[in-house]
């Protein structure tokens, strides 16, 4: 194993441009898949962050006593998908409203009665945090009697996550397309080692060297290739995202769009996968090229 | 001395061809050779002497007939098994097939390396036998800028380093003075004395000579004999 990994280092030596050039091409790849996941990690975790948003306000009709509240709330909470409800009295209402108008709360000031009406504000568990979903659970609530009216999440939002799963798809789609280059480079570049190599491969047959002798080199060739590829890949992303973060930070404080790095697992997932690339690119290049 | 039934024998061809197309480089070779032998094949330039020898060592298949090498039937042999045969042999080619961007050293140290051996093991053999041949002092160069003799003594440190059953030789004293061809026949007699066998293609008649061996005639892929006609 140490004279393997030995020659192989020797072999990425002596191949010094087609290794480089190869380290960098799978490093391209990877920066691209990774900028990628990166943007939809992040994209995922704002939706998220958003539809967790979505509520479900039911107004009363102003007839409807006090005391028939808890049977409503109950009757809300036994719908399927219902997580919490909430009372929201008119008068909390008000001073919520109050709150946020603050500078024109005068005009409020001028009003002798409250004019919005008691409501339950309906949050749902998140299996039901989308679209048709939400529907559903708002037409059950506005058929009860007691319920004037039902306003709940945003028409754009629904359309928004069409979008962004569209996208998402297309990531996926190139996420694939860049992977399979990456491999094809790596097949290619050991094509080219194989030719450059084929004497010394044939010698080394001829004075009894078996056939894992002779692969194993390349294949911890390729493997560090792929390595080295996804963690340069990788930094890349990391320094530039942590200039771009850096720089939006200074202008804009973003606390609701709290953008992070990729987490460990995923980053290292990555690196496994270019890995797996240099892997590959070798078995099938051997496969190929290395007739016994 | 010819028919060897009374040692064992180590090679055996038995009604062996071999055509490259319409080309008959070799016809119904039958041969003998036993465990211990020092045997010279001679014949003109062109009659399948270098042929012979790469069908012993399988770097070609027979297009008819079988050879044993060993107790090995070449024509079953599993591919896995090739590495195995090979090891049995020291081939020194007509060709060196020196690797040209790994130095006198690595060149040798492939053999060793290839069955395994310790680093430092290697490091103590190569050396050894470096000196032997009388190349210690090229032992980091590359072999393109080694003298054609250079390079034929490289090609045999590489053949004798790995202890192996029989050397094949393919002209090993082609391109060298008759000074250091001496040097070269005194190590293959004296792994022979060691109880290996030597197989020497060539149409040195000094070196045959001097040697003296059991000596096999081809002539245009035809086995003669003892005698060349
Ligand atoms: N790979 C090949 N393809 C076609 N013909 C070949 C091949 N190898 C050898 N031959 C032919 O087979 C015959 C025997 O060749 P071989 O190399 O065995 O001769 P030799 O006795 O070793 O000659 P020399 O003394 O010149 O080395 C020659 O006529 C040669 O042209
Ligand atoms: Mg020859």
């Amino acid at each position: 194993m140490a004279t393997y990994y030995h020659r192989a280092v020797q072999d990425i030596k002596n191949n010094g441009f087609l290794s480089t050039v190869t380290i960098i091409t799978i490093a391209l790849s990877i920066l691209i898949v990774s900028a990628f996941a990166l943007f939809f990690t992040n994209a995922n975790n704002v939706m998220n962050y958003w539809q967790k948003g979505i509520r479900i306000m039911a107004y009363l009709k102003p007839d409807i006593s006090q005391k028939n509240f808890p049977d409503i709330k109950r009757k809300i909470q036994g719908i399927y998908g219902v997580q919490d409800v909430n009372f929201i009295s008119k008068e909390e209402a008000f001073k919520r409203l109050k709150e946020q108008m603050k500078r024109q709360s005068s005009i409020l000031m001028n009003l002798n009665e409250n004019p919005l009406p008691d409501a339950f504000e309906i949050c749902m568990i998140a299996s039901s945090q989308r679209g048709e979903k939400v529907e559903e659970i708002a037409t059950k609530i506005e058929s009860l009697p007691s319920i004037e009216v039902v306003e709940y999440g945003q028409k754009w939002l629904e359309r928004f996550t069409n979008i962004f799963y569209l996208f998402r798809l297309a990531g996926y789609t190139m996420g694939g397309i860049f992977f399979m280059a990456a491999v094809f480079i790596v097949t290619n570049t050991i094509r080219l080692v194989i030719y450059t190599r084929r004497e010394e491969i044939e010698i080394m047959r001829l004075v009894g060297a078996s056939e894992k002798f002779i692969r194993g080199p390349f294949y911890i060739e390729s493997i560090i290739q792929g390595t080295l590829g996804g963690i340069i890949g990788i930094a890349v992303l990391f320094i530039t995202f942590k200039l771009i973060s850096s720089n939006l930070e200074h202008s804009f404080k973003y606390e609701l769009l709290n953008i992070k790095f990729l987490s460990h697992e995923f980053y290292c997932g990555i690196i496994l996968c270019s890995m797996f690339v240099g892997w590959l690119g070798c078995y099938i290049s051997l496969k190929q090229f290395l007739k016994a | 001395m010819i028919d060897g039934k009374d040692k064992s024998s180590i090679i055996q061809m038995f009604h062996v061809h071999k055509h490259y197309g319409s080309k008959k480089a070799l016809i119904d070779i039958n041969l003998n050779i036993s465990k211990n032998e020092f045997l010279f094949i001679s014949g003109p330039s062109g009659a399948g002497k270098s042929t012979l020898l790469r069908l012993i060592y399988l770097g070609e298949p027979v297009s008819e007939g079988q050879i044993l090498v060993d107790g090995m039937n070449l024509s079953r042999i599993f591919p896995k098994r090739i590495p195995f045969l090979r090891r049995k042999f020291g081939i020194i080619f007509q060709d060196y097939k020196l690797i040209s961007t790994k130095t006198v050293f690595d060149n040798v140290a492939l053999v060793l390396e290839a069955s395994g051996k310790k680093r430092k093991f290697i490091e103590k053999k190569v050396r050894s036998v470096l000196r032997t041949v009388g190349i210690e002092q090229r032992i980091n160069a590359l072999p393109p800028s080694l003298s054609g003799g250079e390079q034929q003594r490289v090609a045999i440190a590489r053949a004798v380093v790995g202890v192996p059953k029989i050397i094949l030789a393919d002209e090993p004293t082609g391109s060298l003075d008759s000074d250091s061809a001496d040097i070269i026949l005194n190590l293959l007699k004296d792994f022979h004395t060691r109880g290996g066998t030597v197989i020497v293609a060539t149409h040195d008649k000094e070196l045959i000579r001097k040697a003296g061996g059991r000596i096999l005639y081809l002539k245009q892929g035809h086995l003669l004999g003892p005698t060349p006609i």
